[in-house]
C-alpha cells in the first residue's frame, strides 16, 4: 500500500497559553478527500495553517510526501506541493482573475528580474507557457467569461472559484480547502462540490476539506476527521463517523 | 561620572517632553486605529493661538480657555470631516490623510497668525537647581511634573470613568462594543477633543521651551520613535519610550557624536527605534496581533 | 475585510478590463503624440520653460515612478525618497569625478545601482514590519543619509557646505550643458525607464509585487517569494529614484547639497503619487505635473492679483494648505488619483467615438 500523502503526529498548538490543538494525529491517504469537521473554534483552520506554515506547531511532527518537519515556511510548503484556499476571501482583490491565477504560478518562475525588465531570455517563453496553463485551469473551473475582470467586482461564489483556480494552477499534490462553500446557496454548493470532485478524480489531487454542511461532507469525502476543542474525537469513513456516539455528542447532535 | 549623570537626567527630562506629544498619539490610535501625523501641527497650532491671544493682551486663563476650545473644535472637525469618510480604509491611507491634515493646519495657522517666532512665557523660572550634586533645569522639572500629572489624569479618565471604559471596549473589540450600544462616533469625537487638549499642554510647554515657531511641528518626528519603542497603544509605553529616547539621544549626542565627529541627534532615535522594531515589532508594551486567515 | 491585508495600500489600476480596444488605441495614440510634442518642444520653448518647468517636471515624474513601484505596486510605503535621491546624486557625482573615462549614461546607471543597493539595506526591516512602522524605519534611512552626506566631506570632494556641482555633461564628446541638451538627456532617461518599468510591472515580477500589496499572507501561502519580492521592489525603486536624484542635481539645479533631498522632498514625491494615482504608470506624470505647475500657477496668480504685494511666505503657506486639502480630498474621493479620473474620461470619450 502506498504511504499516506500527509501524516500528522502529536501536533499541538497554543495561543497565549490556550491550547488550540492537543496532540493531534491522523493520516491523509494519497488520492482521498479527507473532511475535517467540528464546531467553530475546534482548531480546524489552525491545523491547516500549521500544515502550510502560517503557524508553527509547539510540538509534534508532520510528514508530507515522505518529508518530515516540525515547522515549515509557507513558501517551502507551496514548493513541496501544498495548495490552499482560504475561508475569508484572500484574493488579490485589485487584480483580474487572470492575474490572480497567474500569481499561483510565480513559484514556477525561473526568469530573473532583468529578463522581465527587458523581455529577454526565458521571459516570453515562460509568459506563453504560464498563460496556456492558466487558460486550462480557468476553462476547467468555468471562469473563462470572467477572465479579465477585476476580482473585487465578481460575485462571492465566483471569487471562491478563483481562489480554487489560483491554488490549483501550480499543480499541488495536496490541496487544503478552508470552507470553500461557506455562504453559498444550494446550487452554488452543488456546483462547487462538482469541481472539487473533478479535481480529485481528474487531476488526482489529494484534498483536505473543512466544511460545515454535513450533506456535502458525507457525499463528497472518503474519510472524515472530527475535532472538538483541539482534540480528535472521531476518525474514519463517513459511515463510521456518523455512528460514533462521541461525535454525535460533540458535534452532530448540536444545532448549527 | 557626575557629568554622565547630569547628561542622563537632562535627557530623561527632555524625554518626558517627547512623551507629552506621544500621549496624544496613543489616545487617538487606541480608540480609532489612526496614526495621527497631524499631532505635531496641532501642537504648533495650539501654541500659536495661545501666543497670538496673549499678544492681544488677553489674560492667561482666558487665552488658555479660548485656545482649548479652538483645539477641541479642531480635533472634532478633523474626525468629522476627514476620518469619518475614511472609515474601514487601510491604516496607511488614514496615516496619509493625517499627513494632508498636518499640511493644512500648518498652512492655515501660519497664514492666519504669521510665521515669526514668538516668545512664550509661562512664568516658570529656568535657573538650574542642584539636586544631590546634579544640576537640573527647573523648567524641565516642571514640564516633567506636568506630563506626569497629565498621564495620571488620563489614566484615571480611561480606567474609572464610563467614557474611558467604553473607549477601552472599543479598542478591544469594535464590533462587540457597537453591539452593546456604545456610540462609536461620539466617542471618537471625545477622543479627538481630548487629543486637542493634550496638544494644548504640549504646545504651551514646548512653546515656552523653544519659542513658538514652525519648528514645533518637528516634535512629531521626535515622538514617532518614542511610540515605536513604547508601542502605539500604551500610555505607560509612551512615558517609558520617551525616557529611553530622551536618555539615549543625549548620551549618544555626547559619546557617539564625539566618536563620529558630529551631531547625531537627527537620526539616533530613529535607528534606536528600528533596532527595537526588529526585536519587538509591537513595541515594549504593545501586543502582537495573531494573524488569521 | 479580514484582519490581514489592512495594511495593503489602496489605489491601483486594474491591469485589464473588458474590451477596451478603442480606449487603448486612444491611449497609444496620445502617448505617441505626447512624445512627439516633448521632442519638438525645444523648437518653441524658451530657456525659462525648459529650466523651470519641463526639466523639473520630467525628473519629478521619474522620481514618482520610482516611489510608485515600491508604494503603489508593492505596497511598501516609504518616506526615504529624498535619501535615495541624494545617494544617486552623490554616487553619480563621485563616479563622474573619480572615473571620468566612464560615459555619462554608465555613470548615471551605476549611480542608480548604488542607490538601489542602499535601498535593499533600507528595505531589510520590511521583512519584519509593515504599514507606518515601515514608514518610520524609512524615516531612519532618510535622516541617516542626510546626515551622512552633510557630515563626511569625502562624498562632496571636501567642498564648502558639502555641496556638489555638475561636472561637464557630455555624451561621446557631445556637450549637453545647454538647457536643450539637459532637457534631452532627461527626456531620453525618462522614456527608457518608463518603457522598462512598464514591462516590469506587467511581468511576473510586477505580479509578485501586487500580490504582496493586496494580501501578503495569502501570497506567501501560494508560493509567492514575499521577502525577495519586497527587496527587489526596494532595489528597483531606489535605482530609479537614484537616477532621478542625479538628474535633479546635475540636469536641473546644477548645484545641490544634502538639504535639497530632505524630508520635504520625500513628502513632495509621496504627494505626487497620491494625487497622480498609486499603482499607475501614467499617474506619475499627472502627479508630477500637478506638483510642479501648481506652485508656478499660484505664484503668477498671486503676483497678478496683488501686484506682487503678497508675501512669498504667505504664498508658500497657501500652497501648503492647498496641497494638504488636495491629499485629503483625493484619499476620500478618488484614492486612485488623477489617473483614474482621466481614465474614466477616456472611457467616456472612447464610447462616444466607438459609436
Amino acid at each position: 500500500m502506498a504511504e499516506p500523502v500527509l501524516q500528522l503526529r502529536d501536533v499541538s498548538l497554543s495561543f497565549k497559553g490556550i491550547k488550540a490543538l492537543n496532540a493531534l494525529s491522523f493520516n491523509v491517504e494519497r488520492g482521498e478527500i479527507c473532511a475535517l469537521i467540528g464546531p467553530n473554534g475546534a482548531g480546524k483552520s489552525s491545523l491547516l495553517n500549521i500544515i502550510n506554515g502560517v503557524y508553527r506547531a509547539d510540538s509534534g511532527s508532520i510528514t508530507f510526501n515522505g518529508e518530515q518537519f516540525v515547522r515549515i515556511r509557507p513558501a517551502r510548503a507551496a514548493h513541496l506541493g501544498v495548495g490552499r484556499t482560504f475561508q475569508h476571501n484572500a484574493l488579490f482583490r485589485h487584480l483580474s482573475v487572470l492575474d490572480n491565477v497567474l500569481a499561483g504560478l510565480i513559484r514556477h518562475c525561473r526568469a530573473t528580474i532583468v529578463e522581465h525588465a527587458f523581455g529577454i531570455g526565458r521571459d516570453r517563453r515562460e509568459a506563453r507557457e504560464f498563460n496556456r496553463r492558466v487558460d486550462e485551469i480557468v476553462a476547467f473551473l468555468d471562469l473563462t467569461k470572467h477572465r479579465d475582470k477585476v476580482v473585487a467586482t465578481l460575485p462571492y461564489g465566483v471569487q471562491k472559484r478563483v481562489d480554487l483556480a489560483r491554488a490549483l494552477v501550480g499543480g499541488p499534490s495536496l490541496l487544503l480547502l478552508d470552507e470553500p462553500m461557506a455562504g453559498m446557496n444550494q446550487d452554488e454548493k452543488q456546483e462547487m462540490s462538482g469541481f472539487i470532485l473533478e479535481t480529485n478524480t481528474r487531476l488526482r489531487t489529494s484534498i483536505v476539506l473543512i466544511e460545515h454542511d454535513m450533506s456535502v461532507v458525507m457525499g463528497l469525502s472518503h474519510h472524515v476527521v472530527v475535532l472538538d476543542y483541539g482534540r480528535k474525537v472521531g476518525d474514519g469513513s463517513p459511515e463510521q463517523v456518523r455512528r460514533n456516539p462521541d461525535v454525535i455528542a460533540a458535534y452532530l447532535g448540536t444545532a448549527h | 561620572m557626575s557629568f554622565f549623570v547630569e547628561t542622563l537626567v537632562g535627557g530623561l527630562l527632555a524625554g518626558v517632553m517627547y512623551s507629552l506629544v506621544a500621549i496624544g498619539f496613543v489616545l487617538v490610535f487606541k480608540a480609532s486605529g489612526v496614526f495621527n501625523f497631524a499631532q505635531g501641527s496641532m501642537v504648533l497650532c495650539a501654541a500659536l493661538t495661545f501666543v497670538t491671544l496673549r499678544d492681544k493682551g488677553l489674560d492667561f486663563w482666558l487665552a488658555a480657555l479660548i485656545t482649548l476650545s479652538v483645539m477641541v473644535v479642531l480635533g472634532i472637525a478633523v474626525e468629522r470631516v476627514v476620518l469619518r469618510p475614511l472609515v474601514n480604509r487601510p491604516q496607511i491611507t488614514l496615516f496619509m490623510a493625517t499627513l494632508g491634515v498636518s499640511f493644512m493646519i500648518e498652512g492655515v495657522a501660519q497664514i492666519a497668525m504669521g510665521a515669526s517666532v514668538h516668545e512664550l512665557d509661562l512664568g516658570i523660572v529656568d535657573t538650574p537647581i542642584e539636586i544631590g550634586g546634579v544640576q537640573v533645569s527647573q523648567f524641565d522639572l516642571a514640564a516633567a511634573g506636568t506630563a506626569g500629572i497629565l498621564v495620571i489624569a488620563l489614566s484615571i479618565f480611561f480606567n474609572k470613568t464610563r467614557i474611558g471604559i467604553a473607549l477601552r471596549a472599543i479598542a478591544d473589540d469594535p464590533q462587540a462594543a457597537l453591539s452593546i450600544g456604545i456610540r462609536l462616533q461620539t466617542l471618537w469625537q471625545i477622543v479627538w477633543g481630548v487629543a486637542g487638549f493634550v496638544s494644548l499642554v504640549a504646545g504651551l510647554l514646548w512653546g515656552a521651551r523653544q519659542g513658538v515657531q514652525f519648528a514645533l511641528t518637528l516634535v512629531v518626528l521626535k515622538a514617532l520613535p518614542v511610540l515605536i519603542i513604547g508601542g502605539f497603544t500604551s500610555m505607560a509605553g509612551a512615558i517609558v519610550g520617551g525616557l529611553i529616547v530622551g536618555a539615549g539621544d543625549s548620551l549618544a549626542e555626547i559619546y557617539l557624536g564625539s566618536l563620529l565627529g558630529g551631531s547625531v541627534s537627527t537620526w539616533f532615535a530613529y535607528v534606536l527605534a528600528v533596532a527595537f522594531l526588529l526585536v519587538r515589532p509591537a513595541g515594549l508594551f504593545g501586543e502582537a496581533p495573531i494573524e488569521r486567515i | 475585510m479580514s484582519a490581514i491585508g489592512t495594511d495593503a495600500i489602496e489605489g491601483f489600476s486594474a491591469t485589464r478590463d473588458t474590451a477596451r480596444v478603442t480606449r487603448d488605441r486612444l491611449r497609444v495614440g496620445s502617448a505617441v503624440l505626447l512624445l512627439a510634442a516633448l521632442v519638438g518642444i525645444p523648437l518653441v520653448a524658451n530657456d525659462y520653460w525648459l529650466n523651470a518647468v519641463l526639466i523639473p517636471f520630467l525628473i519629478m515624474s521619474l522620481t514618482a515612478l520610482g516611489l510608485n513601484l515600491l508604494m503603489g505596486y508593492a505596497g511598501q510605503a516609504s518616506l526615504g525618497t529624498g535619501g535615495f535621491m541624494s545617494v544617486g546624486a552623490y554616487a553619480t557625482y563621485n563616479l563622474l569625478l573619480r572615473l571620468p573615462e566612464l560615459p555619462l549614461p554608465v555613470s548615471l546607471l551605476l549611480g542608480g545601482v548604488i542607490s538601489g543597493l542602499v535601498g535593499i539595506v533600507a528595505g531589510l526591516p520590511s521583512l519584519r514590519i509593515k504599514g507606518f512602522y515601515l514608514v518610520a524605519s524609512t524615516l531612519a534611512t532618510q535622516f541617516l543619509l542626510e546626515w551622512l552626506f552633510n557630515q563626511y566631506g569625502w562624498f562632496s570632494n571636501y567642498s564648502t557646505s558639502s555641496s556638489i556641482s555638475a561636472p561637464r555633461l557630455a555624451i561621446f564628446g557631445h556637450d549637453l550643458s545647454s538647457p536643450t541638451g539637459r532637457y534631452f538627456l532627461t527626456l531620453a532617461t525618462v522614456v527608457v525607464v518608463t518603457v522598462v518599468a512598464t514591462r516590469l510591472v506587467r511581468s511576473q515580477t510586477g505580479r509578485t509585487w501586487m500580490a504582496i500589496r493586496d494580501m501578503d499572507t495569502a501570497a506567501a501561502v501560494i508560493g509567492v517569494p514575499v521577502s525577495a519580492g519586497k527587496l527587489k521592489a526596494f532595489f528597483v525603486s531606489s535605482l530609479v529614484i537614484g537616477i532621478a536624484g542625479a538628474l535633479w542635481a546635475f540636469a536641473y539645479l546644477g548645484t545641490v547639497d544634502a538639504r535639497s533631498f530632505n524630508l520635504d522632498r520625500s513628502f513632495q514625491v509621496m504627494f505626487a503619487i497620491i494625487i497622480g494615482g498609486m499603482g499607475s504608470i501614467s499617474g506619475n506624470y499627472l502627479g508630477a505635473a500637478f506638483m510642479i505647475l501648481l506652485p508656478i500657477l499660484l505664484d503668477h496668480v498671486g503676483g497678478g492679483l496683488f501686484g506682487g504685494a503678497i508675501d512669498p511666505g504667505q504664498l508658500e503657506n497657501l500652497q501648503k494648505a492647498l496641497f494638504g486639502a488636495l491629499i485629503v480630498w483625493f484619499l476620500i474621493k478618488e484614492p486612485r488619483g488623477l489617473a483614474a479620473l482621466l481614465s474614466r474620461a477616456w472611457t467616456q470619450l472612447a464610447a462616444r467615438l466607438g459609436r
